[in-house]
């Protein structure tokens, strides 16, 4: 809808009209032709709130970029708007849920993790308060530059005791991760992906359930363990592979915290296979790390490596530009598994 | 080489005028960005630019310059089009607003372009940032200014509140706030997104002097920086709200439904710029 929000540089590097790439804050992660569905989020939580009525809506002025607006429209009287004021947002959460209440609270995930950070440890986490934090723009998903950008965010939430936290891949898996949310009892950071929302797992008869990991697909030679977005990547990654006679296993671990070990531990544990860890967030703190930790803790010891984001204040760009510089396209992802493979 | 000398012959009306057609240029490049709100703003960068700050465009970081803080990032590209028109930044870069590897990326940042004091997009920093400018010359015994420009979205925030008490404590008269009050937010008009008025007194009450002008138009835009600069050295720290337009400038934009992002069809850059054009001062 939007014009030329992603358009790429066509062409070799002649003269004439400058490049129509974009550092755009909002695009679109889905790939041309993709199968998409429309702000799965606002409609499973409105679907949610019809069976229970302690659910309420709140946002600090993203509830238009959160998705959050369809469950406004269905339920005014249940959404708050805070304003673009995160630290009261979470705070006012913790309030409502001390009363019994069960806010689901919206802003981008840079600003929940980065703004809001001691508001969330003090007045949810450590109170253990009913409280759903539901962030857009996980990762690497905007092209507007480091402040936009939460490459931190899974590293701050596993780090915080009585945090929940969820990192879905696709439409199909944020509806689900929705319901699940509802029925845990506590503090949950789920990442939001948001507008036309890719659809990938319905073709892998998936179904998300909270806390748990699921093998995709089995392969002998790589196995990839990924969450997010990254597991739609994988997917594709294991696909192309399949070109060079690399046969890849996809492990998708959506629920960061608690990781599901037994179903990591089983899968690294046999033998010959590559262990790739995959995900949209900086290598300090996340998946990787957490596997990385598992494995060790636990003397399991594959050849294990790691795919994302660097130690580093990332580009303003457009994301395909990005996404390829800093490794986590799917063509990056090939290229880098068939270079560890020799 | 200070700014007077290159603004000399050029009205600031035409130099407002000027710093729309390089943001509309800009806009047209991506097809998209914050024009209405750089539409809105001119007038009061085109006064800071060109009536008020002193500073040299070759030496960006003159130690003797008034600082510029653009605490609402997502408005670099109205920023980006004042420092063109204050030869800070080279007219033709506009072509690479927003694309790879450009100096000019769609929200602003320190790093990436000379004259950007600050690196935004996460809104309500700017002020913190201007209480330590402040303080800092103070400590120089710089009779440097510090203007910052923030958005009425940024009222939201508890930050800006903090700063602008701790400005009133530490009296820095070195100071100058402006607040573009267009009246819009990401989720719809500021005023229902979360009530601010009355901002006038709540702003006095925190101790500044504070004033509160059409931002749209120049001669009390200019006669607000006049006033807040006379304010140095009498211990307050100044405010000038300024109520906008989004769109200024060119009709169809300013009748157009009011929105965080508004739209504009690959088409109608050149007739904003035609728009324009018709407006042209002397
Ligand atoms: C701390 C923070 N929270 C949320 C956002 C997302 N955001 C970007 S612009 C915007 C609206 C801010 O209001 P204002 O600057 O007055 O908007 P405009 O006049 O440009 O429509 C919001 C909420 C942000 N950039 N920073
Ligand atoms: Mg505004």
């Amino acid at each position: 809808m939007k014009p030329a929000a992603t358009k790429v540089a066509s062409g070799g590097s002649g003269a004439g009209k400058p490049r129509l790439t974009t550092s755009a804050m909002i695009a679109s992660i889905a790939s041309e032709g993709q199968r998409t569905k429309p702000a799965p989020f606002g409609h499973a939580l409105v679907e949610l709130a019809r069976q229970d009525d302690t659910i309420l809506g709140m946002t600090a002025d993203l509830g238009k970029y959160t998705d959050l607006h369809i469950f406004g429209q269905a339920f005014p009287d249940r959404y708050y708007q805070m304003g673009m004021a995160e630290q009261l947002l979470f705070g006012a959460a913790s309030g409502l849920a001390a009363e019994g209440f069960t806010p689901v609270a919206t802003t981008y995930a840079v600003f929940a993790s980065r703004r809001a950070y001691d508001f969330i440890h003090q007045t949810i986490a450590e109170e253990d308060r009913n409280v759903k934090i539901v962030c857009a723009l996980p990762g690497l998903t905007s092209g507007y530059g480091p402040s936009h950008q939460a490459t931190e965010d899974l590293a701050l939430f596993r780090a915080m005791p009585n945090m929940v936290v969820i990192d879905p891949c696709d439409a199909l898996e944020i509806e689900q991760a929705v319901t699940a949310m509802g029925r845990h009892k506590g503090p949950v950071y789920l990442r939001l992906l948001r507008g036309q929302v890719p659809l990938v797992l319905d073709e892998y008869g998936y179904s998300f359930e909270l806390g748990k990991a699921k093998m995709l697909r089995d392969g002998y030679e790589v196995l990839f363990i990924s969450s997010g977005i990254m597991t739609m990547r994988a997917l594709e990654a294991a696909k192309a592979l399949e070109n060079d006679r690399i046969d890849a296993a996809v492990l998708h671990v959506p629920t960061i915290k608690p990781l599901d070990t037994a179903a990591i531990l089983e899968a690294c544990s046999r033998p010959g296979r590559l262990v790739v860890v995959a995900e949209n967030h900086t290598v300090n703190g996340g998946l990787g790390e957490a596997v990385a930790g598992l494995l060790m803790r636990e003397g399991v010891h594959p050849v294990f490596r790691m795919i994302g984001l660097p130690d580093e204040f990332l580009a303003a760009g457009a994301l395909p530009t990005l996404h390829d510089r800093y490794g986590i396209s799917t063509g990056a992802i090939c290229n880098r598994v068939k270079e560890w493979l020799g | 080489m200070s700014t007077a000398s290159i603004g000399h012959n050029v009205s600031l009306e035409r130099r407002a005028w000027n710093i729309r057609r390089h943001a509309i240029l800009m806009g047209e490049v991506q097809g998209q960005g914050y024009i209405a709100q750089a539409l809105d703003i001119a007038d009061v960068l085109a006064t800071a630019y060109f009536h008020a700050m002193r500073y040299r465009p070759d030496d960006p970081e003159w130690e003797g310059r008034d600082r510029f803080l653009l605490s609402n990032g997502h408005y670099a590209i109205a920023l980006y089009a004042a420092l063109i028109e204050a030869g800070i930044v080279p007219e033709e870069e506009l072509e690479s607003y927003g694309s790879d590897e450009s100096r000019l990326p769609m929200s602003g940042m320190a790093s990436y372009t000379p004259g950007m004091e600050m690196s935004g997009g996460s809104l309500g920093l700017g002020l913190s940032i201007a209480v330590g400018k402040c303080l800092g010359l103070k400590r120089k015994r710089s009779d440097s200014r510090v203007y910052t420009l923030f958005s009425d979205g940024e009222l939201d925030e508890g930050s800006v509140w903090e700063a602008i008490m701790s400005a009133a404590h530490y009296k820095l008269d070195n100071l100058i706030a402006i607040v573009d009050v267009n009246n819009q937010q990401a989720d719809g008009p500021s005023t229902s997104v979360m009530a601010f008025e009355p901002l006038t007194d709540k702003i006095e009450a925190f101790g500044w002097f504070t004033q509160r002008v059409d931002g749209n138009d120049l001669g009390e835009v200019r006669d607000a920086f006049d006033a807040a600069k006379a304010q140095h050295g009498r211990g307050k720290p100044s405010m000038i709200i300024a109520d906008t337009l989004m769109g200024k400038g060119v009709p169809f934009l300013e009748a157009r439904e009011k929105n965080h992002f508004i739209r504009v069809e690959g088409h109608e850059w050149e007739l904003a710029l035609a728009a324009l054009e018709e407006r042209k001062p002397a």
